[in-house]
Formats: structure tokens, C-alpha cells, sequence
């Protein structure tokens, strides 16, 4: 893939529910290695735009491109395989939580064994559990955990596939700010080591300015606001203000 | 909103509603042929299902034993027809008493169980990320667990049947002094095919819709924890209003059968 192509392209992205419109036209790139944050207030969609990259929501209209795949267009088959090369974090962790952490990690794998050629099953999950600092929490169940080691357990699943891009839905939401510090340190340390593309969606001011290579502003349903944090803090747009308080 | 509306609103409400969980059985049936099954899972599921109940279908088998032994006899015995006990109870528990209860029992434990779990992993997000790994939550959630379902409601009520005739032959051999052998020989001797075959298929029947009710109830729930709560309740109420309806027809078919 080129450099200047994109990973992910969206164009006049729109998505109602009803008559409750939440995207309107909503435009954005994601180019390689970067991370990009999209903040919005609670309500505006941010979740629902997530899900429209990986079709977990049908979109109404607009262009959805996704690793130089149309979205839309993709048969099931087609769908799975490239969902394996974008990894989604959960705004609630999600993990399973009738399956042990160990088992967590296998879930991925076990459709996918194929492509990965298998044997190595426990050297990859440790492997993964290694990078989110939590080897030794391998055979215990999620309500064992605290929320922040839920959230790197979950870190860890997603990583397991070595996804080219990653989606985190609210990182560091649910948590207190220390640990939603640590999540983000591991955020940036992990997008090292495996040179992922991130798109992450927030509302925490703090992880924006922290995290994010460029930002776009989610207002109304589409992408109100783009640029980098310090370039957006001095806005005088009131609806982009809002968020710098 | 007049009340007439709000009244004709409930029955389109009601049909609309036939028709998901209608398509949600049909699409059950074409996932379930589908490769690739989820043979670790569903037997699973069919451990859990069969373990979560059998302590309770059997203790309500043995006690409806017990009770129904304990009604009968005085009116029986007044009719001097006590001989008759073992048959009579052998055959009502076959055919109706032991399906139908262990149907609702099963409605309770086992429906409200499933609504419980998968409305959870609903709004917990665990059925997308499931989706998102590329395995179908479908297939491995819900065609995992009707299937159990339906497999384990037949082995549930013979074993509640087994437990409650034995519950009957207590009472009758502390009453009425009958030994196991001839107890076992009076209900076996007129127990026919045509009794023990239909009521055994109607527990499939029975199970598919238990499963088929908790499934769709808990993977359709609403956000939030009240939707659970509401996902596992209506699936009982549901569940064991379908296992009457259902009894009701099996009931009618293998009349039509017997006057054949
Ligand atoms: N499956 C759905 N059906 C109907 N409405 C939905 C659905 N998913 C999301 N919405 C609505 O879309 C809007 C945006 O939701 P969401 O993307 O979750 O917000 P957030 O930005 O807080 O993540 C909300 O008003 C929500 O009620
Ligand atoms: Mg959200």
C-alpha cells in the first residue's frame, strides 16, 4: 500500500435510526501509523460510526473504505477476513465472561487458525498477554479483574490478530484517572511495538491532546472540526470551544 | 391516543412480533445446517442445560409422584378399583403430567436463564465482539442452545417420568402393599407405544421452544440492565405459555390418531 493511501475513507458517510439521523455526511482518512481521535459529546454517534467500519451497523448512504475494500459491498467470507486486520476495543472491555482470560484470547484465533498457522496457540497469547503487562492473570475469569486489567485483557484480544488498524470506543472511559493514564501509555506503547493505525473515539479531553497525531470533531453527524489538538484549542468556533473547557 | 387505537396498536404489536421470533426460527433452521458447527459448544450447552435442571426436574417429578399417588387413592379405593392405582398414575404421568411439568420447570430454569446470559453479552457488547472475531454469535450462541434444548427436554421428562412413578410405588407399597416387580409389570403392561411415543415427541417440541423463546428474547434485548431483566422474564412467561399452546395440539393430533 502507498503511503498517501489511505487505510480507512470515509465520504458523506449517513446513518439514521428512524427518523433520528446520527451521521449526516460524515467525512474522514486514517492514514498508516497515525492515531487519530474523533471526539463528540456522549449521544453524537461516535459508537454507531465505529461499528459502521466493521458492519456491525449497516450504513444508509456514502462511501465506506476500509483497507482499500468497499465495506458495503463485501460478501460474508470477504467481511470476516479483513475484520481480522482491524481490531475493535470495546467501550465495556466486552470480554467473555463465562470463558477464563486464556480462553478470551483463543476465541479470535480459533476462526482464523488457518491464516495463523496454528501451532504456537499459548506462545501467542502469552505473547499478547506479555505486551499488556498480564501473563499471570492467564487462567482467571474477567469478574476476577479490575476494570483497568479488563480493559488491557481486552487490549490484548484485539491484539492477538496484529490487526493493521485498531478502533478503541472510549478507552479510558469507566475508569479512574490513573488508570486511564496507564491505558493510554499502553495504548502508545503497543502502537510501537506492532506499528498499527489507530482511530480512537473519546470524550476525555486529557487523552485527546495526549494521544492524538490529528482530531476531528464530531458535531451534528459530521466532522465539524479537523486538525491537530493545539491548532483546535485555539478555535474560535463556539461549538469546537465547547470542548476545550 | 384513543383507546380503540391503543387497542388494534396491541395486536399489530403482537403480530409483528410472531413474525420476528417466526424468522428468527427460520433462520435458526438455516445456520443450523450450515457449516461450520459448533459441535464443542453445543455439547456444552447440553451439559449445562441437562445439569442446571435435573436436580429440579427430578425433585418435582418425585414429589408429584408422591402427591398425585396420595390424591388418587381414596377415590380409587372408594371405586375398589385400587389394583388400578399403578396403571392409571403410570399413564397420566406419561402422557401428560410428567411432560408438561417438566416443560415448565424447564421454561423457568432454563428459558430465563438463556434470556438472562445472552441479554447480557447483548449489552455488554460481547455478541459484536464476537462478530467482529469472525465467528457467527448466531451459530454459536443460538443454534447451540435450542439445539440443547430440544435434545434435553426428552431426556429431562424421562428421567421427572422415572422419578415419579417411583415416588407413586412408595406410596403404593407403604398403603397398599405392592412389591416393585409388580408394580413396574402393572404400568409397563399398559403403557402402549401409542402412549409413550407422541408424548416423548412433543418434549422436542417443548424444548424447541423454550430455547427458541430464551434465545430470541435475551440476542433482541434492550440496552441496559432492565432490558435483561425484562429479556429473562418475558422469555418465562412466553415459554410456558407456548408449552400449554403446544401441549394443547399435541393433544389434538394424537386424538385424531387414536380415532384412526
Ligand atoms: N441500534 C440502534 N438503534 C437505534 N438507535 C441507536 C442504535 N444505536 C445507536 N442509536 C442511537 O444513535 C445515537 C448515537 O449513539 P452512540 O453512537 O452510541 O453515541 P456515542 O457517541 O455516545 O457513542 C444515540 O442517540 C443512540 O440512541
Ligand atoms: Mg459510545
Amino acid at each position: 500500500m502507498k503511503d498517501n493511501t489511505p487505510l480507512i475513507e470515509i465520504r458523506d458517510l449517513h446513518k439514521s435510526f428512524g427518523d433520528h439521523h446520527v451521521l449526516n455526511g460524515f467525512n474522514m482518512s486514517l492514514y498508516e501509523k497515525e492515531n487519530l481521535v474523533i471526539v463528540g459529546k456522549s449521544g453524537s454517534g461516535k459508537s454507531v460510526l465505529l461499528k459502521c467500519i466493521v458492519r456491525l451497523v449497516d450504513i444508509d448512504s456514502g462511501t465506506l473504505n476500509v483497507l482499500g475494500q468497499s465495506i458495503p459491498d463485501l460478501q460474508q467470507e470477504e467481511l470476516d477476513i479483513l475484520r481480522t486486520d482491524v481490531g475493535f476495543l470495546f467501550q465495556g472491555s466486552a470480554l467473555y465472561d463465562s470463558m477464563t482470560v486464556r480462553e478470551n484470547l483463543q476465541f479470535p484465533l480459533r476462526r482464523h487458525s488457518k491464516r495463523l498457522q496454528r501451532p504456537d496457540e499459548d506462545k501467542l497469547i502469552l505473547e499478547a498477554l506479555e505486551s499488556v503487562g498480564l501473563a499471570h492473570t492467564l487462567d482467571l475469569m474477567p469478574e476476577e479483574l479490575s476494570g483497568g486489567m479488563k480493559r488491557r485483557v481486552a487490549l490484548a484480544r484485539t491484539l492477538i490478530l496484529q490487526p493493521k488498524i485498531i478502533l478503541y470506543d472510549e478507552p479510558t472511559s469507566g475508569l479512574d484517572p490513573i488508570t486511564a493514564k496507564e491505558i493510554i501509555e499502553l495504548i502508545l506503547k503497543v502502537q510501537n511495538q506492532y506499528g498499527t493505525a489507530s482511530l480512537i473515539i473519546t470524550h476525555d479531553m486529557d487523552c485527546a491532546r495526549v494521544i492524538s497525531n490529528r482530531m476531528i470533531i464530531l458535531v451534528d453527524g459530521i466532522d465539524y472540526g479537523n486538525g491537530v489538538y493545539q491548532e483546535l484549542a485555539i478555535s474560535e468556533d463556539p461549538k469546537i470551544r465547547a470542548f476545550f473547557k | 391516543m384513543s383507546s380503540k387505537h391503543k387497542y388494534l396498536n396491541d395486536w399489530a404489536a403482537y403480530f409483528d412480533e410472531t413474525g420476528k421470533v417466526t424468522r428468527f426460527a427460520f433462520r435458526f433452521f438455516r445456520e443450523a445446517v450450515k457449516p461450520p458447527y459448533e459441535f464443542r459448544e453445543l455439547l456444552k450447552q447440553c451439559y449445562v442445560i441437562g445439569y442446571q435442571s435435573l436436580f429440579l426436574v427430578g425433585l418435582t417429578g418425585f414429589i408429584m409422584g408422591l402427591v398425585f399417588d396420595l390424591q388418587s387413592r381414596p377415590t380409587m379405593i372408594e371405586f375398589g378399583a385400587e389394583s388400578f392405582m399403578p396403571g392409571m398414575i403410570g399413564i397420566s404421568i406419561v402422557r401428560e403430567i410428567g411432560p408438561v411439568i417438566t416443560a415448565l420447570i424447564c421454561a423457568g430454569k432454563i428459558g430465563s436463564s438463556i434470556g438472562a446470559e445472552l441479554g447480557s453479552m447483548k449489552v455488554t457488547e460481547q455478541i459484536d465482539a464476537m462478530e467482529v472475531s469472525g465467528t457467527n454469535p448466531f451459530k454459536y450462541l443460538v443454534v447451540t442452545r435450542i439445539m440443547a434444548a430440544t435434545l434435553m427436554l426428552p431426556i429431562l421428562t424421562i428421567a421427572a417420568d422415572g422419578i415419579g412413578l417411583f415416588g407413586s410405588y412408595l406410596i403404593e407399597s407403604y398403603k397398599g402393599d405392592v412389591t416393585f416387580k409388580l408394580y413396574i409389570n402393572k404400568v409397563i403392561n399398559i403403557l402402549s407405544f401409542g402412549d409413550m411415543v407422541p408424548s416423548i415427541i412433543k418434549t422436542f417440541f417443548f424444548g424447541f421452544a423454550i430455547g427458541l423463546i430464551g434465545c430470541y428474547k435475551g440476542y433482541n434485548s434492550e440496552k441496559g440492565t432492565a432490558g435483561v431483566g425484562a429479556a429473562a422474564n418475558v422469555a418465562v412467561v412466553i415459554a410456558s405459555l407456548l408449552v400449554f399452546v403446544l401441549d394443547l395440539i399435541a393433544v389434538l393430533i394424537s386424538d385424531i390418531f387414536y380415532e384412526l
